[in-house]
């Protein structure tokens, strides 16, 4: 399956600031009853936007000049919790195209990564300057280069890391394995049978 | 060299190594519910796909379903149309569901080990973060996503990178009024949220050679918070006897070679770790969570965390979880009064665990102003208990006994809390909003605390309340 390569990604960056921030907080579990992830981007981060009554919080995410960001720059081990898929289809659907964060969890990490959105970590200190960078001028474009594996904003360049299966299908444009799979049939009719308990 | 179980199973089901390095892995079983699985199906069906392998791929509904047994259609029209989606979708692909109406409906990752579908050696996937739960049998269990879901629908097979192995040995033996709910959310305050992360958790050691195959799947349905992605037990007699004899486990002649086949998957005694981490279990007390996730956690006598005595990088957390817990540092988490006691989900919601509370509830009366919800994991665990008379020590006691479902763990059906509540609670994870409303708060602890708060109306030493 033909797909885009995705090898850089520019744009605005809101800060997200926080460590362990779970797929709960990303999408809470109440917008997750429906049969489609159309229309999740309007839920991301709900409750950290929004008060009981509806009213906006005081957030990066819901100030003006924050207003079509499309990198996160979050702290360590964001996206834990539940495996909801909801939760980055939510980011991008928000127009999110990347997240910068100290460290991801596993399964959110694989999710973003099927869906095209990388996920790059970068050490404390570095997170801390971009989060700086970006609350100090919201107008700074962040560059994610994923061959050279850099973050660069306002002529300073930090180095970040993704794993290296994830780099690959990313600026290869097979992030979105189902094609792949789906060419190893016999193999996997053979692995199925000698494993002995699929019956067939 | 030896080798583990995780290394076994995975040379077992690797297809093949894809251009970007990681594997083609073989899911021998597929558990799907309705949550995560209808844009999987309606991928399929835009990408022209059909399922692949039917007969290993088994359904139930478990996140919306209202618990106070009312009847269909729902009262929510969304969580209606769930369940219709799922229903339409299994009827269509010929796949096993196990509805309402069946008496074997319940939460995932009850259901699968009670119908004997869990089995040792094989690989599992669902898209629910808890599937690391079938680790307890053996099984490498993996959580994932919904477009891994259809990668699975279509092809039973995921794209995957190879974890590490980390044996957590918990050894010596546990204290009165200790229980696994104890040893994994001290496991998780040990190694951190995250200290899982690229692992998969092997647990070994003396206390879980003694564990019941509840208490292991206890253990290793929390894996995930403490950011490892499976966990898992070896397999032994234990594991043999739990499945012998139940729906979906061999039988017959078959049942032997299965046997054999299980036992040579267990880890060998040679195995080389990537990472070995040692607990004594005589250390570990009744533990219960003050903060916002898991590991935020403390010995049921120790005094919640102030912002201050905590290393530097790790105030903004605390103080955020204070914050939101409307908690003081330095406070006792002990006689901080409750308003819901929930009792169930898929850590803590099987029967041994109604089993245990219902020997210490007769006399004991749900405090005034508490709402407590007693909530089986599986019509199965219902029936079971009803057959042995405990839904009337709960009810004697003042608990509301439900049928079956997730409830109040995530609060997508209509258990929820309501504005600041504090919910002393069974399941696994107490982040902000988890349990229904938006300042909800939630205390983790295991069932026996749980109904000790119910019981005195606040956070309690259940070993002073019972008497063990």
């Amino acid at each position: 399956m033909a797909l885009a390569k995705i090898v850089s990604i520019s744009g605005r960056a809101v800060p997200v600031r926080g460590d362990d921030i779970d797929t709960d907080r990303i999408i809470p579990a109440r917008f997750m009853k429906c049969v489609t992830f159309d229309g999740l981007g309007e839920f991301m981060f709900y409750d950290v936007r929004f008060d009981e009554q509806g009213n906006r919080k005081a957030h990066p995410l819901n100030e003006a000049r924050y207003q079509g960001a499309r990198v996160i720059v979050s702290g360590n081990n964001f996206g834990c919790g539940s495996s909801r898929e909801h939760a980055p289809q939510a980011i991008y659907r928000h127009g999110v195209r990347a997240i910068i964060a100290e460290g991801f969890a596993e399964i959110f990490f694989g999710n973003s990564t099927t869906l095209g959105l990388p996920c790059v970590t970068v050490s404390r200190a570095d997170r801390e300057a971009l989060q700086q960078l970006v609350e100090g001028d919201a107008e700074v474009e962040v560059t994610i280069d994923l061959e050279r594996k850099t973050v660069s904003a306002s002529g300073k360049v930090f180095p970040c890391d993704i794993r290296e299966s994830a780099r690959q299908a990313l600026v290869s444009g097979h992030w979105d394995p189902i094609a792949e799979l789906l060419e190893s049939g016999a193999e996997v009719d053979a692995v199925a049978g000698k494993v002995g308990y699929m019956g067939r | 060299m030896g080798k583990t179980l995780f290394e076994k199973v995975w040379e077992a089901h690797s297809v093949r190594v894809l251009p970007n390095g990681q594997t083609q892995l073989l899911i021998g079983t597929h558990l799907i519910h309705e949550v995560t699985s209808p844009q999987a199906f309606a991928m399929m069906r835009e990408l022209g796909l059909t399922v692949r392998f039917p007969q290993r791929t088994f359904a139930t509904v478990d996140h919306i379903i209202p618990t106070d047994c009312t009847g269909e259609p729902f009262a929510d029209p969304l969580a209606e149309a769930m369940l219709q989606e799922l229903r339409r979708n299994c009827r269509a692909a010929g796949i096993t569901f196990f509805d309402r109406d069946t008496g074997k409906q319940g939460v995932v990752h009850v259901v699968g080990p009670e119908q004997g579908i869990t089995q040792p050696g094989t690989t599992i996937a669902c898209g629910d973060s808890h599937t690391s739960t079938h680790g307890a049998f053996g099984a490498i269990a993996f959580g994932i996503g919904t477009t891994q879901v259809r990668d699975i629908l279509a092809t039973q097979t995921m794209a995957l990178g190879k974890l590490k192995v980390r044996r957590v040995e918990v050894n010596g033996s546990l204290r009165p009024g200790v229980y696994a709910k104890d040893v994994i959310l001290h496991i998780i305050r040990t190694l951190g949220v995250n200290g899982g992360t690229g692992f998969a958790y092997e647990y070994a050691g003396e206390v879980f050679d003694h564990f019941s195959m509840e208490g292991r799947m206890t253990v290793c349905n929390m894996s995930v918070e403490g950011g490892a992605r499976a966990g898992y037990v070896n397999p032994d007699e234990k594991t043999f006897a739990y499945l012998k004899g139940r729906p979906y486990a061999p039988a017959g002649a078959e049942w032997d070679k299965a046997v054999a086949r299980w036992r040579s998957f267990a880890s060998d005694a040679d195995a080389q770790y990537d990472d070995v981490v040692t607990i004594n279990g005589a250390e570990i007390e009744p533990t219960v969570t003050w903060g916002i996730n898991p590991g935020q956690a403390i010995a049921i006598g120790e005094k919640i965390p102030t912002v201050s005595g905590t290393p530097e990088g790790e105030r903004a957390l605390v103080r955020e979880a204070l914050e939101y817990m409307k908690f003081s540092g330095g406070e006792p988490i002990k006689g901080k009064k409750i308003d819901v006691a929930f009792l169930g989900s898929c850590t803590n919601g099987r029967l041994s665990d109604f089993q245990e509370v219902a020997k210490y509830l007769p006399g004991k009366r749900v405090a005034d102003g508490v709402k407590a919800l007693a909530v089986p994991g599986s019509q199965v665990v219902a029936a079971r208990c009803e057959e042995l008379g405990l839904d009337r020590v709960f009810r004697a006691a003042g608990f509301e006994w439900r049928a079956a479902g997730c409830s109040m763990c995530l609060a997508m059906n209509p258990d929820k809390l309501a504005g600041d509540q504090l919910c002393a609670s069974s399941s696994n994870r107490n982040f902000k909003g988890r349990q229904g409303s938006v300042s909800g708060r939630t205390l983790l602890m295991s069932p026996l605390m749980v109904a000790a708060a119910a019981v005195t109306g606040s956070v309690s030493d259940a070993r002073e309340v019972f008497g063990k």
